[in-house]
C-alpha cells in the first residue's frame, strides 16, 4: 500500500469522526438559543434549564470538533500537498474566512457559558448566542464552499503549462456546487442535531421520568426538527439538478444510469451484477429520474455511456445512497407523526412506540449524514478536483503515512470514549427534576 | 508595502499572538501538573483555572490562522513544508488534540483527575518542542529536494545543536512568559500567596531564557551564516529586547507593577521574533522558498488582506469585550462574579 492510500485511509477517517462532532457544533446552538428565547419569553424555568443542560453537553462535543477540525485543517497540508498548493492559489479564501468566523464563535462561546448570571436583562444574555450561531453556520457554510470547489472546480483557467492564470476567489467560491451543497450541509446539520435532542428527551421519557420537562424538550426538538426535515429533502431535489446538470457522472452511477436517454426512470435499491451491468430485484418508477433530474418526465438524463470508463466513480455509491434517502423519509414520517398526533386532539404523540421511533432517528439521522457524505465523496473519483486533479496525484510522497494512520486511529478511538463517558458522567445522577427543585430552594 | 511584506507581516503578527498567549497556556498547565507533585496545587490552581477556562478555545485559532495564512499567502510552503513536517506536525497535532479535548473533559466534566492534570502538564511541554522544529527546518539543510521529490533529514535534525538550542528556548521561554503573565493575573485577584509562588517561578525562569537566546544565536552562526549576518546587522533590536527582559526582571524583583513587567517581557519577546523574522527574510524555507517566489497570484493575495481586514473589524470588538468580561474585570478575576 502506498502512500496515497494510507493518505486516503486517513483523511476518510479524521473526516468521518470530525462531521458527527461538526453537524453537533453547527445544530445545536440553535436549539439552545431557541430554548433560551422560549424560557425568557414564557418565564418558563423549565426552557432554560433546557438550555442550561443541553450547554452543558454541548461544550464537552465542541471541544472535540474543536480539536478534530485542528486535525484535518493541518492534515490537509500534510498529506496532500500538492493539492493544498493549487487551493492556496485558487480557494484560501474560504478557508481563511472560515477561521475568522471560527474564531468569533470561540470568543462568544466563551463569553456564554461564563455569562449566565452577570446581565440584568436576561436577552442580554441570549443575544450572546447569536454570535455563536453565525460563526458556526459561517464556518460550515465556507468549508463547504471548499469542498463545493473540488467538485465543480470554478474561478480559474489553467494555461498550456498547466499553471493556474486569471483567478477570481469570490468566482471559485460561488461556484456551480456551491448553493445546493451548503443548503444541504448546513440544514443536514441543524437535522441531525435535533434528532439527537428529540431522541434523548425521548428516552428520559421511556425511562420513566414524568416531569413535563422532558414533554416540552421533545415537543421543542420534534416540532423545529419537522421543519428541517421538509427544508433538508428541498435542498436534496435541489442537489438532484445541480448534479444532472454539473456531475453527470456521479449521478448516473447513483442511479446506475448506463444509457443516456429521454424519460429515464429512478432506479430504487437492486442489485448490480458488476460485469453485465445488469440490475435485479429493483423498483422502477417510470421517468422519475427525468423529472428529479430536469423536472421533465421526458427530460434528457446523460448515462455512464458518455464517460470514459476510467473516470467512473464506484458504482456501490448506489446502495449509500438508497439507504440514505431511505433513512430521509423515515426520518421526516416519524416527524410528521408526532406533528399530526400531537395537533390530532385524540393523539397521543407520547406512545412508547413513537418514543422508540424517535430515539432510532437519533442514531440513524447520523447514519444517513455519514452515507451521504461518503456517496458525495466516493461519487468524485477518480478526482480530487473534478477534471483538474486525481486523488494518486495530490497525495504526500513522505514515507511514514501508514504510521500516522494508525497513531491517529488509536487517538479517535481514546477520544471517543473518554468523550462519551464524560457525557454520560456529566449527567448521571443529575436529573432535570433535582436540579429545578434545588432552583426552587435557592429562589 | 507590497503585498508579499503585508502577508507575512500579517502572518508573523499571528504567530507571535499564539506564542504568547499559547505559552501562557502551556506554561500553566505544566506550573498546574508540578504544584500538584510538590503539594502546593490549593495555591495557584485555581488563579490558574479562572484565567483558562474562557480563553482555551481561543489559543488554538491563532495556530490554526496561521497555518491557513500561509498556505493562502505563499502556497509553496505547503507543498514543501507539508511534505516534509509529516511526521512532527502530525505528533505535534495528536499532542494538541489530547491537550485540547481533555482540558474541556476535566474541566467541564465535572470531576478532577490527576491523569487529566498530568497529560495537560506533559503535552504543554512537548507540543511547543515538536511545533518549533517548523523555525528550525526553514533556516535550510533539513529539506532537500531532488527533482520533483521533496526529502526529509530527520536523522540530521536530531543530530543538530542548533535544533536542540531551538527546542531549549522554547521550552524555557513558556515557563517564563507564563510565569509573569500569572503572577500578574494572581496579583490583580488580590491572591497574595499565588502571586508569590508564580513570581518565584518568573525569576527562576528569568535566567534560562537569556542563556538560551544566546545558545540560539550561537547555534545559528554555525548553521546559517547568511541569516546570523542579516541579524548581527540589526543587533540594535535584539539588545531593545535585552532591555526589555532586564527592565521586566527588575520589576518582578521589586515586586512593582506586575502589569508593566508583563508588557515588558511582551516586548522582550517582540523585539526578538520580529527581529529574527525580518532577518529570516527574504526565505520562508532556505533556499527553495522566498517570499517573491512562493507567493500567490495578486488577485487572491488582495482578497486575503481585504478578507483580513473585514475579520479584524469583527474581532477585535468580540475580543475586547472577552478581555474586558473575564481579563480586566476586577470582579470576575476575583471571584466575586
Amino acid at each position: 500500500m502506498d502512500s496515497a492510500f494510507w493518505s486516503r485511509m486517513l483523511t476518510e477517517e479524521t473526516l468521518a469522526f470530525h462531521i458527527i462532532w461538526a453537524a453537533i457544533g453547527v445544530g445545536v446552538p440553535i436549539f439552545i438559543s431557541l430554548a433560551e428565547f422560549i424560557g425568557i419569553r414564557k418565564k418558563d424555568p423549565h426552557y432554560t434549564l433546557m438550555a442550561k443542560r443541553w450547554t452543558r453537553g454541548f461544550v464537552i462535543t465542541v471541544a472535540v470538533g474543536v480539536v478534530t477540525g485542528t486535525c484535518i485543517g493541518v492534515l490537509l497540508s500534510l498529506l496532500w500537498p500538492t493539492f493544498m498548493q493549487l487551493v492556496g492559489n485558487v480557494i484560501s479564501l474560504p478557508l481563511f474566512l472560515e477561521t475568522f468566523a471560527f474564531f468569533f464563535e470561540a470568543i462568544f462561546l466563551g463569553i456564554y457559558l461564563y455569562t449566565w448570571d452577570r446581565f440584568k436583562n436576561p436577552y442580554l444574555h441570549w443575544l450572546t448566542s447569536i454570535p455563536v450561531i453565525i460563526g458556526s453556520t459561517l464556518s460550515a457554510v465556507f468549508i463547504t464552499t471548499v469542498n463545493s470547489f473540488m467538485n465543480t472546480p470554478a474561478g480559474f483557467k489553467l494555461d498550456k503549462a498547466g499553471k493556474v492564470v486569471d483567478i477570481d476567489p469570490i468566482g471559485a467560491m460561488l461556484n456551480p456546487a456551491t448553493p445546493s451543497k451548503v443548503g444541504h450541509v448546513v440544514s443536514s446539520s441543524y437535522l441531525v442535531s435535533g434528532f439527537l435532542l428529540a431522541g434523548l428527551a425521548a428516552f428520559f421519557i421511556l425511562r420513566g421520568r414524568k416531569h413535563i420537562y422532558y414533554k416540552k424538550a421533545l415537543k421543542l426538538t420534534m416540532i423545529t426538527t419537522f421543519i428541517l426535515c421538509i427544508a433538508t429533502i428541498a435542498m436534496g431535489d435541489i442537489s438532484a439538478k445541480f448534479l444532472a446538470k454539473h456531475q453527470p457522472a456521479k449521478l448516473a452511477a447513483i442511479e446506475w444510469h448506463f444509457e443516456t436517454s429521454k424519460g429515464a426512470p429512478l432506479v430504487l435499491f437492486g442489485k448490480l451484477d458488476p460485469e453485465t451491468h445488469e440490475v435485479k430485484y429493483a423498483i422502477k418508477i417510470p421517468k422519475a429520474l427525468s423529472i428529479l433530474a430536469t423536472n421533465s418526465p421526458d427530460g434528457t438524463v446523460i448515462g455512464l455511456d458518455k464517460i470514459p470508463k476510467h473516470l467512473w466513480p464506484p458504482l456501490y455509491i448506489h446502495y449509500l445512497f438508497d439507504t440514505k434517502i431511505s433513512i430521509a423519509f423515515y426520518l421526516l414520517f416519524i416527524a410528521a407523526l408526532f406533528l399530526f398526533l400531537w395537533i390530532w386532539k385524540k393523539g397521543n404523540p407520547f406512545h412508547p412506540i413513537l418514543l422508540y421511533g424517535i430515539i432510532a432517528a437519533a442514531p440513524l439521522s447520523f447514519v444517513a449524514m455519514e452515507l451521504g457524505w461518503i456517496f458525495s465523496e466516493v461519487g468524485r473519483l477518480p478526482w480530487i478536483i473534478t477534471g483538474i486533479m486525481k486523488v494518486g496525484e495530490a497525495a504526500t510522497t513522505a514515507a511514514n503515512v501508514k504510521l500516522m494512520y494508525f497513531l491517529f486511529t488509536g487517538l479517535y478511538l481514546v477520544l471517543a470514549i473518554v468523550a462519551v463517558t464524560v457525557l454520560l458522567r456529566l449527567f448521571k445522577g443529575k436529573t432535570a427534576e433535582a436540579e429545578l427543585a434545588s432552583y426552587k430552594e435557592v429562589s | 508595502m507590497s503585498l508579499e511584506l503585508i502577508g507575512i507581516t500579517v502572518l508573523w503578527i499571528f504567530l507571535y499572538g499564539y506564542i504568547i498567549v499559547a505559552s501562557i497556556d502551556f506554561g500553566a498547565g505544566f506550573f498546574s501538573y508540578y504544584s500538584y507533585l510538590t503539594k502546593k496545587e490549593h495555591i495557584i490552581n485555581k488563579i490558574i483555572d479562572r484565567y483558562l477556562s474562557p480563553v482555551w478555545e481561543v489559543t488554538n485559532v491563532f495556530l490554526i490562522f496561521f497555518i491557513v495564512g500561509i498556505v493562502g499567502f505563499f502556497p509553496d510552503t505547503a507543498y514543501y513544508y507539508g511534505t516534509a513536517l509529516l511526521i512532527p506536525g502530525g505528533i505535534a497535532l495528536i499532542l494538541l488534540t489530547i491537550r485540547g479535548s481533555f482540558y474541556a473533559f476535566a474541566n467541564y466534566g465535572g470531576r478532577e483527575s490527576k491523569f487529566f492534570l498530568f497529560l495537560y502538564g506533559m503535552t504543554g511541554l512537548f507540543i511547543p518542542a515538536s511545533l518549533s522544529t517548523g523555525l528550525t527546518i526553514s533556516e535550510g539543510g533539513f529539506i532537500v529536494q531532488s527533482g520533483e521529490q521533496i526529502h526529509f533529514l530527520a536523522g540530521k535534525l536530531f543530530q543538530s545543536p542548533y535544533s536542540w538550542t531551538v527546542v531549549f528556548l522554547a521550552i524555557v521561554s513558556i515557563l517564563y512568559i507564563s510565569a509573569s503573565f500569572l503572577t500578574y493575573y494572581a496579583n490583580k485577584a488580590g491572591d497574595r500567596l499565588a502571586m508569590e509562588q508564580l513570581r518565584k517561578y518568573s525569576l527562576f525562569w528569568s535566567g534560562p531564557t537569556i542563556l538560551a537566546s544566546v545558545l540560539v544565536f550561537w547555534g545559528l552562526s554555525h548553521h546559517n551564516p547568511i541569516h546570523f549576518a542579516k541579524a548581527w546587522d540589526i543587533r540594535w533590536v535584539f539588545a531593545c529586547s535585552f532591555v526589555c527582559f532586564l527592565i521586566a526582571v527588575l520589576l518582578m524583583w521589586k515586586r512593582k507593577l506586575f502589569g508593566l513587567s508583563f508588557l515588558t517581557v511582551m516586548l522582550q519577546f517582540a523585539f526578538a521574533f520580529f527581529g529574527y523574522g525580518y532577518s529570516h527574510l527574504p526565505y520562508l524555507l532556505y533556499p527553495y522558498i522566498t517570499i517573491q517566489s512562493g507567493l500567490t497570484n495578486t488577485t487572491m493575495g488582495w482578497a486575503l488582506v481585504i478578507a483580513f481586514i473585514a475579520g479584524l473589524v469583527l474581532l477585535i470588538p468580540s475580543l475586547i469585550l472577552l478581555m474586558w468580561l473575564f481579563l480586566f474585570n476586577a470582579k470576575y478575576v476575583k471571584n466575586e462574579k
